[in-house]
């Protein structure tokens, strides 16, 4: 059933998928990064850990609260950064950044299940939903950078 | 009361949201303005716009006379003894924070302890967190009834001899709450202690007198009383405000400077520093007159009539929970199973109907209720049934929508 083809640019499948079985939920054990981010205007929140190993993220789960759109795109980040570099996951998040923002985006790397979040550029409110994950991903390798 | 010639006043309700008509059932967070608010700033601007009580030239004159006016209107409005007694703010956050870091930074004092309640929004509790942090002074809770009522045992039981500060809502922005502020009042000044009363959810939707409530600080905002944003207002009892220091300092709030002392203006206005918001107060009496045009009395059984009507309805739909009291103010809370709330008000949007969703500045409320969000429909004198019609149709296309999509 479809009333609405507007919303369904929002809340494809893949999307539905995600929020429905989120890949990667817990946290991690032993050494790992630990970064916890939440979006005061909503109460959505994203408890993230990463697994780094020479500069390459080896694990990484996610447990949090949050909307379809906050809690898929966490679960997609964490299944797209796994077992890339820092640079890469980072250069990742610039992407997806300009992907929500409606902008060009560098179209070389095959994005996956997160090309499905392409739609909630179109809905301003939402955007801020689908980024907490990534935010919280960047807050926690560019500390690690820092470290290297 | 005519909604439909209601309605005709307040030109942004005649509008296609993503091609359907707007449903605006937001108003708890900012109503809209009718014309007679709307042509009065524009007036203002247009025809006598200057700064107050400073000018001798005769634009000054009469834009004093407006601003002054307008402070009279919300004395009356009110029900207050004295425009000594009313003070613009920039809102109720403003207001609350002015008593907080003038009344409460003199007057509590380490051991002391600061009452107030877990349904409050957050504005009427970070300024007393910081009072109480600022001074050793202890914050308390007075505990909610499961259906989000307060019991006057337990505000007896909060408040004691050594409670300085009482602050409560009068009416819930999430439950829609009527708390018992008069009651709340009397415990309050049996123990020695002053009641700030939040008013941003009363004052639109129903009489109001300070006096008969016998509050010590009564704080609310313009903009959810079809006013403009960016005006509050609070309230204070005279021999209260005339003890208390100013907060801000600088222009329009002096006596005399001098190079290394200076001394304030008389009430109201040594806490009016800076050239005061003007537009905002003369744009605020005008929402008081058309609200008064209308009837308060009118509005909130109107308001009752629409909640209700909400309540019954909403009750129809399997799987949806809704928060606080059935005698409630014109406003219901909820949440469908399985749908988050932001996805409840996206498709909702879809359909042309403005809600909120979050936590509402109320996080630990919404810890209370044991739940990160929520969703809300509120009300005003222009929402109608059929429009709560159009909720409960669309509020049952989101559950079968997100089943299928599931």
């Amino acid at each position: 059933m479809s009333f609405n083809s507007h919303l369904d640019t929002l809340y494809r499948q893949v999307i539905m998928d995600h929020y429905k079985n989120p890949r990667n939920r817990g946290v991690l054990e032993g050494e790992h990064v630990d970064i916890n981010m939440n979006n005061p205007t909503c109460g959505d929140r994203i408890h993230l850990t990463l697994k780094v190993e020479d500069g390459k993220i080896v694990d990484a789960k996610f447990e949090g609260e949050g909307c379809s759109i906050s809690m898929s795109s966490a679960s997609m980040m964490t299944e797209a950064i796994k077992g890339k570099t820092i640079e890469e996951a980072l250069k990742l998040s610039t992407i997806f950044s300009d992907m929500m923002q409606g902008k060009d985006y560098d179209d070389s790397i095959d994005l996956g299940d997160i090309e499905a979040l392409q739609g909630v550029s179109k809905f301003p409110a939402r955007i801020k939903c689908a980024t907490l994950a990534w935010k919280a991903m960047e807050k926690g390798l560019h500390g690690q950078q820092g470290q290297s | 009361m005519n909604v439909k010639e209601l309605r005709q006043l307040f030109p942004i309700l005649d509008q296609q949201v993503n091609g359907k008509p707007l449903v605006y059932l937001d108003s708890a967070a900012t109503s809209q303005k009718p014309l007679p608010v709307i042509e009065a700033i524009d007036n203002y601007y247009r025809q006598y716009n200057s700064n107050v009580h400073r000018g001798v030239h005769t634009l000054g004159t009469k834009a004093t006379d407006a601003y002054e006016g307008a402070r009279e209107k919300v004395r009356r409005f009110i029900g207050a003894a004295s425009t000594e007694e009313i003070i613009f703010t920039r809102g109720t956050t403003t207001a609350i924070n002015l008593v907080a870091a003038s009344y409460g930074r003199a007057n509590v004092r380490e051991g002391d302890e600061i009452v107030i309640t877990y349904m409050e929004h957050h504005s009427n509790i970070i300024p007393w967190q910081q009072v109480a942090k600022q001074t050793g002074a202890t914050l308390k809770y007075i505990p909610l009834q499961p259906d989000g009522t307060i019991r006057l045992e337990d505000v007896e039981q909060t408040v004691t001899p050594n409670t300085k500060i009482v602050a409560v809502m009068h009416v819930s922005n999430v439950l829609g709450t009527i708390n018992p502020v008069k009651e709340i009042a009397q415990i309050a000044h049996k123990n020695g202690a002053v009641v700030v009363v939040d008013g941003a959810q009363s004052t639109p939707h129903m009489k109001v007198n300070v006096q008969d409530i016998d509050c010590d600080f009564y704080a609310f905002s313009g903009h959810k009383m079809c006013g403009p944003t960016g005006i509050g207002v609070l309230y204070g009892k005279k021999h209260l405000l005339e003890q208390m220091e100013p907060v801000e300092f600088g222009g329009e709030m002096i006596d005399f400077v001098g190079l290394y002392e200076s001394t304030w203006k008389e009430l109201p206005w040594k806490f009016e520093g800076g050239t005061p918001i003007i537009a905002g107060a003369i744009g605020l009496g005008a929402a008081i007159d058309f609200l008064e045009q209308v009837g308060l009395d009118h509005i909130a059984e109107h308001e009752h009539r629409l909640a209700q009507y909400a309540l019954a309805q909403l009750a129809t739909i399997e799987g949806l929970t809704i928060y606080g009291p059935k005698e409630r103010a014109g406003l219901v809370t909820f949440n469908i199973d399985g749908v988050h709330p932001h996805d409840v008000a996206t498709v909702l949007d879809a359909e042309g109907i403005a809600v909120r969703a979050g936590h509402h500045c109320a996080q630990p409320l919404m810890k209370w209720l044991n739940v990160t969000a929520t969703a809300r429909a509120s009300f005003y004198l222009y929402n109608t049934e059929e429009e709560i019609d159009a909720l409960v149709s669309a509020l049952k296309k989101t559950k079968e929508y997100f089943s299928y999509v599931f």
